[in-house]
C-alpha cells in the first residue's frame, strides 16, 4: 500500500536527520527532508486523484493492540476528507520546508529544525490519515509535542522556552477532556474503528449516562469531551492563551502551525466526528457558540496588537472561530472549505511577515516585530508587499479571492441557522469587519508611509531571496484561486465542486435560502470588508493622528484590548499562583520534604542508630570474647547435662 | 594403684586454672601459658583413659595435641613478636584494634 509512504516519508526524514544530523549532514538537512514532504506530496495528490474516482481506501497494517475485546490497528482511511486535508498539509509544508532553507540558513540548530519539522508533519498526517480513535489520538498527541519542540526552538531564549512550555501545558487541558472522550467511545462502542463507531451512532443516541449525578446524554457527553480536546488544540476560548505566544517560534513554525499541522487538527476532528455530533443538538450549539463568540474576540484582540506576528495570530484565532461556527451550524463542507483557503492565505501572511522580520533582522533593526518601528518597507521589498496584498484581500473576504467563497458559505449557513445562528452571524460580520481593519492596518503600518526606524537601517533593507520569494508567489497563486473549487452556486451551478466532493462523508447542509437572503448576506459581507478596509485607510494613510486620539479618548477599552482582556493575567493569577503556591507548600514542603525525605532518611537513620548500639559487643578486647565463649561452652554443657 | 577418678580431677582442675588465667591474665605471655595448661590438662585426662581402657588410641592423641601444641605456640609467639614490634605492648587489655 504506496500510500502508508504518505506519512512514512517525513518519519524517516526525520530519523535520519535527528540521527545522523549534529554530525554528519549539518547544514544540509534540507536535502533530506525536502525531497521527503515533496514526495509525500505527490503521493498526497495521487491519493487524491485516486478518492476522486470514487474510491474510498480503509486499510489496517498492522495489529498495534490485541487484548481481549480491545483491538486497535494501525490502519489508515483516505476518504474525499482525508485527501482535502493530505493536500493541504503536505502542500504547505512543501512550501514552507523550502522556504526555510532561506529563513533558517546560517542558524546552529538547522538540522534539527528540519528534524521536528518532518516530524511535525509525520504526525499531522497520521492524524488525518489514521482509521481509529486511538490513531487519531496518537497523531494528536505527537502533534502536541513538536509544536512544544518547535515553539521553544531558540530555548536559550526564556520567552521562547516559556512558550513552548505553556503550549504544551495549555494543550494538556483539552486533551485531558479528549482522551475522556476516546475512552468513553470505547466504553460505549466496544470499539475505536471510525467505521464501527459512526456505524453505530444512531444506535446509541438518546442513551444517556450518568455523570457527577446527572443524567447526560451519551452523545453530547462524548462530543463535548472531543470538543475539549479541539478547543485546546485549535485554539478557543478559553484555551486560546498559547497561541498568541507560540509567535516565540521562528516564523516558518508560526506559519505551519497555523496554517497546516496543528490548529487546523481540532477543526478536522470534528468535521470527522460529524456523525456523532449531529446526533447531540447541544454540542452543536456548544461548537457553534464557542467559534461565533472566539471570532469576534480574538478579532478585537488583533485591532490594537503592535507586534506583527501576534496580529496575524489572533486572526487565526478568529479565523479558526469561523471554521467552528460552520461545523456548529452543521455546514461541515464550508468549515472544510474555509481551513482549506485558510491555510493558503494564512500560511503566505505567515511567511511574508517573516520575510519582512527576516529583511530587518538582516539590516540590524533591533525592534525587528514592532509595527509601529516599521513602515514604507513598500519600495524595499515590492514581492513581500505584493503577496501581503494578496493575502490580505484573500482573507478580508474581497469578491474573487478565495477567502470570500469560505467566508461567505460560512455566514451564509450561519444566517439560515435559526435564531441563534443569526445573532452568531452578526457576531461573524462584525468580526469581519474588523478582519478588513486590522489586516489593511497591518499592511499600512508595515509597508506604506515614511519607515520608523533610523536611516542607516532603512539604507540596508532588501528584498528576501528567491528560496523566499518562490514559496511566497506559489502561495500567493493558492491564496488567490484556491477558493474556486467552491463558487456558491447562486454564481455558477455546480461550483460548490469541493462541497460535492466532500458530501459523502460531511453531508449537505440543511436548510436552503432564498436568493434574497444569499443576496444580502454576500452584500453584507462585502460591505463590511470593505468597509473595514475604509476605516482602516483613513486612520493609518490619510489622517494618521486619529488613532492617538482614538487611544487618548478610549484609554480604558484600549488598555483592555492590548493586553488581551488580561486573560493571561487572570489565568496566572486564579490558576498557575495557586497551583505553584499548592505546589511549594503542599508537595515540595509537606509531602516531598516531610513525607519523601522522612521515609528515605529515616530508614538508614534507623539502620545507623540500631548498628551503634550493636558496635559496642565488639570490644576488640579478646578476653572478653573469650568469657563469653567460656560462658557459652559452660551453658551448652549445662543444657547437655540438665535437660534430661 | 591411683584410681582413674583422681586423674580425671586432676585433670579438672588444671584446665579450671587454664581457663580462669586465659580470662583473666592479661600478660599475653601468661595468656599462652594458660593455653598450654588447658592442652595438657587434655592430656592427662587421655593418658589416662588410655590406659584404663587399655588402647593406644588414646596415647596417639596426646601426640597429636602435643604436635599441635608446639606448632601453635609457635606461631603465636610470632605473631605477638611481629605484633610487638608496630605496637610495643604485651597487655592483652591495650590491643583493641578491632574494637567497633
Amino acid at each position: 500500500m504506496k500510500y502508508a509512504l504518505i506519512p512514512l516519508l517525513p518519519l524517516i526524514a526525520f530519523m535520519i536527520n535527528i540521527l545522523f544530523g549534529r554530525r554528519y549532514i549539518k547544514d544540509k538537512a534540507h536535502w533530506v527532508s525536502v525531497p521527503a514532504v515533496i514526495g509525500s506530496f505527490i503521493l498526497a495528490v495521487s491519493a487524491f486523484m485516486d478518492v476522486k474516482a470514487g474510491n474510498v481506501i480503509n486499510i489496517d497494517i498492522y495489529n498495534w493492540i490485541a487484548s481481549g475485546s480491545f483491538k486497535v490497528a494501525i490502519g489508515f482511511l483516505i476518504d474525499p476528507l482525508t485527501a482535502v486535508m493530505l493536500i493541504v498539509v503536505t502542500s504547505i509544508s512543501s512550501l514552507i520546508f523550502i522556504y526555510s532553507i532561506g529563513y533558517m540558513h546560517g542558524d546552529g540548530g538547522y538540522y534539527r529544525f528540519y528534524a521536528y519539522l518532518s516530524l511535525f508533519v509525520f504526525s499531522m498526517l497520521i492524524l488525518v490519515m489514521a482509521n481509529n480513535f486511538l490513531l487519531l489520538y496518537f497523531g494528536w498527541e505527537a502533534v502536541g509535542l513538536c509544536s512544544y519542540f518547535l515553539i521553544g526552538f531558540w530555548f536559550h531564549k526564556k520567552s521562547a522556552a516559556d512558550a513552548g512550555k505553556k503550549a504544551f501545558i495549555v494543550n494538556r487541558f483539552g486533551d485531558f477532556g479528549f482522551g475522556l472522550g476516546v475512552i468513553l467511545i470505547f466504553l460505549t462502542f466496544g470499539s475505536l474503528e471510525y467505521t464501527h463507531v459512526f456505524g453505530h451512532a444512531s444506535v446509541i443516541a438518546g442513551k444517556t449516562i450518568n455523570f457527577f449525578g446527572y443524567d447526560v446524554g451519551t452523545i453530547t457527553l462524548i462530543c463535548l469531551l472531543l470538543f475539549c480536546g479541539a478547543v485546546g488544540k485549535s485554539a478557543q476560548l478559553p484555551l486560546h492563551v498559547w497561541l498568541p505566544d507560540a509567535m516565540e517560534g521562528p516564523t516558518p513554525v508560526s506559519a505551519l502551525i497555523h496554517a497546516a499541522t496543528m490548529v487546523t487538527a481540532g477543526v478536522f476532528m470534528v468535521a470527522r466526528c460529524n456523525p456523532l455530533f449531529d446526533l447531540s443538538p447541544v454540542a452543536m450549539n456548544t461548537v457553534a457558540v464557542v467559534g461565533g463568540v472566539t471570532a469576534i474576540f480574538a478579532a478585537t484582540i488583533a485591532l490594537v496588537q503592535n507586534d506583527i506576528k501576534r496580529v496575524i495570530a489572533y486572526s487565526t484565532i478568529s479565523q479558526l472561530g469561523y471554521m467552528f461556527l460552520a461545523l456548529g451550524v452543521g455546514a461541515y463542507s464550508a468549515g472544510i472549505f474555509h481551513l482549506y483557503t485558510h491555510a493558503y492565505f494564512k500560511a503566505l501572511l505567515f511567511l511574508a511577515s517573516g520575510s519582512v522580520i527576516h529583511a530587518l533582522h538582516h539590516a540590524g533593526h533591533h525592534d525587528e516585530q514592532n509595527m509601529q518601528k516599521m513602515g514604507g518597507l513598500k519600495k524595499h521589498m515590492p514581492t513581500t508587499y505584493i503577496v501581503f496584498i494578496l493575502a490580505t484581500l484573500s482573507i478580508t473576504g474581497i469578491p474573487l479571492f478565495s477567502g470570500f467563497f469560505s467566508k461567505d458559505e460560512i455566514l451564509y449557513r450561519a444566517f439560515l441557522g435559526g435564531g441563534l445562528g443569526k445573532f452568531l452571524w452578526f457576531l461573524a460580520a462584525l468580526a469581519a469587519l474588523m478582519t478588513a481593519f486590522y489586516s489593511w492596518r497591518l499592511i499600512y503600518l508595515t509597508f506604506h508611509g515614511k519607515f520608523r526606524g533610523s536611516d542607516e537601517h532603512e539604507h540596508h533593507i532588501h528584498e528576501s531571496p528567491k528560496v523566499i520569494t518562490i514559496p511566497l508567489w506559489l502561495l500567493a497563486f493558492g491564496a488567490v484561486f484556491a477558493g474556486y473549487v467552491g463558487i456558491p452556486p447562486i454564481f455558477y451551478e455546480h461550483g460548490d465542486r469541493i462541497g460535492e466532493f466532500l458530501a459523502p462523508v460531511l453531508g449537505h447542509p440543511l436548510g436552503h435560502g432564498t436568493h434574497a437572503e444569499e443576496i444580502f448576506v454576500i452584500a453584507v459581507s462585502i460591505l463590511v470588508a470593505l468597509a473595514g478596509w475604509f476605516i482602516a485607510y483613513t486612520m493609518y494613510l490619510k489622517k494618521t493622528e486619529l488613532p492617538q486620539k482614538l487611544e487618548a479618548r478610549f484609554q480604558p477599552l484600549h488598555k483592555l484590548l492590548f493586553n488581551k482582556y488580561y486573560i493571561d493575567e487572570l489565568y496566572s493569577k486564579t490558576l498557575v499562583q495557586p497551583m505553584l503556591r499548592a505546589s511549594d507548600k503542599i508537595f515540595l514542603g509537606f509531602f516531598d520534604g516531610r513525607i519523601i525525605e522522612g521515609v528515605v532518611n529515616g530508614v538508614p537513620s534507623f539502620i545507623a542508630s540500631f548498628s551503634r548500639g550493636l558496635r559496642r559487643i565488639q570490644t576488640g578486647v579478646f578476653s572478653s570474647y573469650a568469657l563469653v565463649m567460656a560462658i557459652g561452652a559452660l551453658c551448652i554443657i549445662a543444657a547437655m547435662v540438665f535437660w534430661k | 594403684m591411683v584410681p582413674l577418678s583422681w586423674y580425671i580431677m586432676l585433670s579438672a582442675v588444671v584446665f579450671s586454672i587454664g581457663v580462669l588465667g586465659f580470662l583473666m591474665r592479661r600478660n599475653l605471655i601468661m595468656v599462652f601459658l594458660s593455653i598450654e595448661l588447658m592442652l595438657n590438662s587434655i592430656n592427662i585426662s587421655l593418658a589416662a583413659f588410655s590406659h584404663y581402657l587399655q588402647s593406644i588410641t588414646g596415647q596417639i592423641m596426646v601426640f597429636l595435641v602435643i604436635t599441635v601444641a608446639a606448632a601453635e605456640a609457635a606461631i603465636g609467639l610470632a605473631i605477638l613478636m611481629a605484633f610487638y614490634k608496630n605496637n610495643p605492648t604485651i597487655k592483652a587489655d591495650e590491643i583493641n584494634l578491632l574494637k567497633g
